[in-house]
């Protein structure tokens, strides 16, 4: 119906956007990654000096370590928390939609303002500092809640369980009633489904909600930023730093790709899994 | 094939219930009611089914059937009345409770497990000793004659297939009932009749009770010992196929079941009177719905089932003008006695107003001397054309109750 030509005129303009907006920086970062610093300057010296420091200084290895640590721990947490609401909400409530909105809800609130809220809440003069100090359960304030990982990772749970659960959600609407009815019509309690047939004709859902919730809060920067305190620094806020006053763009660089190169990695593995675990169209 | 139903695993042979339950009805259901919302689904519903019967719920869509077999599955409870299988009060159990197993209509197999899984399934529930299970399983599979296919997936599979997986899955666990929800309804017309006549000489192997769910006459006269039907929420005519079809309780049973013509019909005097037919009836001629308390005299308006088939082709060449109006004549065919059993034959002459071939039979649309239409299926001759002579016994008219 429509021409060869026209058909490649209308790719153009896209594949001209990509090739300079996204391929010309990832190559330039590509190259920036084998130069080198000396003098203040970047120079246009070709090794692998800066892959080697990051896998040899300890200091880099650590923060990529911890920052992996943390966002493991959100994706337990979300999960723990998403699974069991998506469940409820897809098996047990008459009013799914309204409650599937009130999920949905918090997201319309900037992601900046609700790290905020969670200083406001976890500061030594902050509302549940306040609150155990009313209840006489502590004397003094409790130094870790701020400027630590914990704020992170309980900042990071918060902002990504709604992430978590909606693909949860989805796959478990998707199941067929009937396969539940037929579970229990053969003798399973509503107990043995779930973990016969509901979990593992879910398992896609929990896998894309567990992998967007770790990789989101592997390259998070604002969270470690605001709460994390010099326990909480992340790779991000490393990179950043390495972009920014630190100025060594090549070691940033290095780093950038390395990250990249663990996500598509880990993307790659998941995709496989999916395909492996998804028996209901 | 040994009968699943003897298996010393299965019947609650020793239950104190025992007695009762070889004795009574295998399930029971005692007024049930169910409402969704305002509208009452089923209304005062009370049906036995005996051990190894084939019984066949029958109705139209909407009249409810799918909720009952549901109640007794226990994946809705009912708003009245009880349920009781083998001597047990079954409602207010949940469905993993009840001795009873479901094929769906979609076959609802776990797309996540084997063939042999989805099979197994029951039996693993039921913590069965595993070397019994494997056993079982191809037996089960073997019985449904897809014993090949244990390592397949059910996307592997075909409609037909995964109906008989279905079977399996359910009569492994030698259930006291089993419960067919439309089970055929998703096949195509050749594999349908073919899985019909598998899944009676199957019941009739295993001897288990089937209680089947169908919208198809056909199917449920085929298959069944007996036939409730269902309309509204309410049972019309609990019967034999046999008996739903040649004495039908209610119009709407004689419209369902089968084609009928349905004759609002005066009787006075023993004397019925149709437009310009007329045949004798009395008291002892009424049987079951129709027959009246009211004296034999006065009148009364009586609906006749006449089905299509008895109405018999006497004459195709013209009698009498065309367009004229025929004459009933009561024939004193043979001795007296005949009449008493066999009734009159009742003849008119009709114009063939229109003629469909039906393969073996054809259907003739006719008009009677008075204006009304009657249909009659007759062994395929060939074209008719202007008045033909008919004729159909009184008794083959059966006295209904109309719809309300």
């Amino acid at each position: 119906m429509y021409s060869r030509a026209y058909k490649s005129a209308v790719a153009v303009p896209p594949l001209a956007w990509m090739a300079l907006f996204l391929l010309a920086p990832y190559a330039l970062l590509f190259a920036y990654s084998f130069w080198q610093v000396a003098g203040g300057e970047i120079v246009r010296r070709w090794s692998l000096a800066n892959y080697a420091q990051l896998f040899h200084n300890p200091m880099y290895l650590d923060v990529l370590l911890r920052s992996m640590r943390i966002a493991g721990a959100v994706t337990a947490l979300a999960l723990l928390l998403g699974y069991p609401l998506a469940y409820y909400l897809s098996f047990r409530s008459a009013k799914k939609e309204l409650l599937y909105q009130l999920v949905i809800v918090p997201l319309w609130v900037s992601y900046l303002v609700r790290a905020y809220a969670w200083k406001t809440i976890l500061g030594s003069d902050g509302v549940l500092n306040t609150l155990l100090q009313y209840l006489h359960l502590t004397r003094h304030p409790v130094e870790f809640l701020l400027y630590s990982p914990f704020a992170v990772v309980l900042t990071l749970t918060h902002i990504y369980t709604p992430f978590v659960f909606l693909p949860i959600y989805a796959a478990l609407e998707h199941i067929p009633r009937p396969l539940v009815e037929a579970s229990g019509d053969l003798g399973a309690s509503p107990a043995r489904t779930f973990w016969k047939v509901i979990l593992p004709l879910s398992l896609p859902g929990v896998l894309a909600g567990a992998t967007f919730a770790f990789v989101l809060s592997l390259g998070d920067f604002l969270a470690p930023l605001l709460l994390g305190g010099p326990g909480g620094v992340m790779i991000s806020n490393v990179v950043v730093s390495l972009f920014g006053a630190a100025y060594d763009w090549p070691l940033g660089a290095a780093i950038s790709l390395v990250m990249l190169a663990l996500v598509v990695g880990l993307l790659t593995l998941v995709q496989r899994a999916e395909r492996r675990l998804s028996f209901t169209a | 094939m040994t009968r699943l139903a003897t298996s010393s695993a299965a019947l609650p042979a020793t239950s104190p219930a025992a007695p009762a339950a070889s004795a009574g009805p295998l399930l029971a259901l005692r007024h049930v009611a169910k409402r969704f919302g305002s509208a009452q689904v089923l209304d005062e519903i009370s049906l036995d089914v005996a051990q190894g019967e084939f019984l066949t719920i029958l109705g139209a869509s909407g009249s409810g059937k799918t909720t009952l077999l549901r109640l007794v599955a226990g994946f809705e409870q009912p708003d009245g009345g009880e349920i009781w299988m083998a001597g047990e009060r079954l409602d207010g159990l949940p469905p993993y409770r009840r001795r009873v197993n479901t094929v769906f209509q979609h076959y609802a197999l776990f797309p996540h497990l084997s063939v042999f899984e989805n099979v197994a399934y029951g039996l693993r529930v039921g913590k069965a000793p595993r070397t019994e299970i494997a056993g079982r399983v191809r037996e089960a599979l073997a019985m449904v004659k897809m014993a090949d296919f244990a390592t397949r997936a059910p996307r592997q599979l075909s409609g037909g297939q995964q109906q008989r997986v279905a079977l399996a899955r359910a009569l492994v666990n030698r259930p006291q009932l089993l419960l067919l929800d439309e089970p055929l309804s998703a096949l195509d017309a050749a594999l349908r009749r073919e899985m019909q006549t598998e899944l009676k000489s199957l019941q009739r192997e295993v001897g288990i009770a089937f209680l089947f769910v169908t919208h198809d006459q056909d199917e449920a006269m085929a298959l069944s010992d007996r036939i409730a039907l269902l309309h509204a929420g309410r049972l019309e005519q609990v019967a034999t196929p046999r008996e739903i079809y040649q004495r039908p309780a209610t119009a709407y049973t004689a419209q369902f079941v089968g084609q009928t013509n349905l004759l609002r019909v005066c009787v006075e005097r023993g004397r019925a009177r149709w437009g310009a037919l007329s045949w004798r009836y009395g008291p002892r001629d009424a049987s079951g719905a129709a027959a009246s308390s009211n004296p034999p005299r006065g009148e009364v308006t009586v609906t006749f089932s006449l089905r299509p088939e008895n109405i018999r082709l006497l004459g195709s060449s013209s009698v009498g003008a065309p367009g004229a109006t025929g004459s009933a004549e009561t024939t004193g065919s043979g001795p007296a006695g005949e009449l008493a059993d066999e009734g009159e034959r009742v003849r008119f002459i009709a114009i063939v107003r229109r003629q469909v071939f039906g393969g073996s039979t054809d259907w003739l649309e006719l008009e009677c001397p008075d204006g009304a239409t009657l249909l009659a299926r007759i062994p395929s001759r060939g074209i008719l054309a202007g008045a033909c002579e008919f004729e159909f016994r009184s008794t083959d008219a059966v006295p209904v109750r109309p719809d309300s």
